[in-house]
């Protein structure tokens, strides 16, 4: 029976994730589980994952300033772009990363955002890519603009881009959010500091990358990604 | 060994970027994981429903919610051709959330199962659990199952509906939902 428990994910780093209940983020209060998950080693169903093809992915999936509408979308031009790796440091190639934003102005296109800032008629807000052999991606789109949001108090959320990961282990899913390097408001958002290693808030702060840019054209904002580590070779989990 | 990338919540607007068809945003020719089960796949069709409430018994209507699972013969992943074995949907103003698909098969000494990823507003870190079937006799025995204490294990049995099976998953209070960190 043990060997069902082949334990090759690497066991969730502890003090690395959001708590459920981070009481400074007010919608966890009634969301967040009394009782820890149940910690076992991986089984066959978390060692698998959906599989995505590159014909999947159009043309413009993954230039956000182009995949709305037309005429482009208004902000600062910006590229995104890093490497998606396991723990073990293994590039993750061929792996579907989707992305959403709020606009320049802050606002998402989204029914239930009432934010003042209009919407842009040439920004969605969303894209998609796979990563290439060397488990690199990127995306061109705008800056997002900071926006507040009702958290009891006068909260304004960092430029923020929300991205979804996939592996090649659905026991990898990961969805997290990239800043800004240099934004004051990441130091003041109950989200981000829900986070409680200042390590790990660092690294999910993206850097300039003079070298990415393209000149007189699209500066360019490194975000590096890194997966539960996922062994090639069965562990025998003892649970 | 650098670990694992902090996760975030996926927020309110999770839609945009991961079921923007279904929230009226027009992208990519349809949302993904809309449809798991092709023509000419095997085995018995299943719809699984389910229902998202909070600790104040509220409904959860802006959750994101995966699935992944083996075909009907139990293989992870799936190696039915006409059968992708992950869905995506998003749930309704009622909290409910609805899946077309197989009953999976039994998996590599496991009783048959999904599992199920959800992402909303307020989790920080996305919740991952499992559905089993309540007429299922491999239960008696899954070694997953029998590590969840005996009091709880009710919150990762489906119930028979006319069309399938429903989940009642409840985030927090006295029926809370067995989640998994695995």
């Amino acid at each position: 029976m043990s060997g069902v428990f082949t334990g090759r994910l690497r066991t969730r780093a502890t003090g690395l994730h959001p708590p459920a209940d981070a009481s400074a983020y007010r919608s966890t209060a009634l969301r967040s589980p009394r009782h820890a998950p149940i910690q076992l080693p991986s089984t066959a169903s978390e060692e698998t994952g959906p599989v995505f093809g590159h014909d999947l992915i159009g043309p413009t999936d993954a230039d956000l300033t182009r995949n709305f509408g037309p005429g482009g979308a208004i902000g600062e031009q910006i590229i995104v772009t890093g490497h998606l790796r396991d723990e073990g440091g293994r590039p993750v190639p061929q792996a579907l990363i989707e992305i959403w934003q709020a606009n320049a102005g802050g606002r998402y296109r989204h029914r239930n955002d009432g934010y003042t800032a209009p919407l842009d008629p040439g920004f969605g807000g969303c894209g998609r890519c796979l990563t290439d052999a060397q488990g690199a991606y990127a995306f061109r789109t705008i800056r997002p603009g900071a926006y507040p949001w009702p958290n009891g108090g006068n909260d304004w959320r960092p430029a923020h881009i929300h991205f979804s990961v996939f592996g090649a282990a659905f026991g990898q899913r990961l969805v997290t959010q990239m800043y800004f390097e240099g934004d004051p408001h990441i130091a003041l958002c109950p989200i981000v500091q829900s986070v409680p290693d200042a390590r790990a808030i660092d690294r999910l702060t993206a850097r300039l990358d003079m070298d990415a840019t393209i000149p007189f054209d699209a500066r360019a904002w490194r975000f590096d990604i890194t997966l539960r580590g996922l062994d090639a070779t069965p562990f025998e989990g003892r649970p | 060994m650098t670990r694992e990338s902090a996760s975030q919540t996926a927020g309110p607007y999770l839609h945009i970027g991961l079921a923007p068809n279904a929230a009226g945003l027009p992208m990519f020719g349809g949302d993904l994981g809309a449809r798991m089960v092709g023509d000419g796949a095997e085995g018995t069709r299943m719809v699984l429903t389910g229902e998202i409430r909070d600790g104040s018994g509220a409904a959860v209507t802006d959750a994101l919610v995966e699935m992944w699972q083996a075909d009907a013969a139990g293989h992870c992943p799936a190696r039915d051709p006409a059968f992708t074995g992950w869905g995506r949907t998003t749930c309704d103003t009622a909290g409910r959330f609805r899946f077309e698909t197989l009953r999976p098969g039994a998996l590599d000494g496991q009783a048959p199962h999904v599992t199920l990823w959800i992402a909303a507003r307020g989790i920080g870190l996305a919740l991952q659990t499992r559905v089993y079937f309540p007429d299922a006799p491999e239960n008696a025995t899954d070694p997953v199952l029998s590590r969840v204490p005996e009091s709880r294990r009710d919150t990762l049995i489906a119930a028979a509906t006319p069309e399938g099976y429903n989940i009642k998953i409840t985030l927090q209070g006295a029926d809370e939902t067995v989640f998994f960190d695995i």
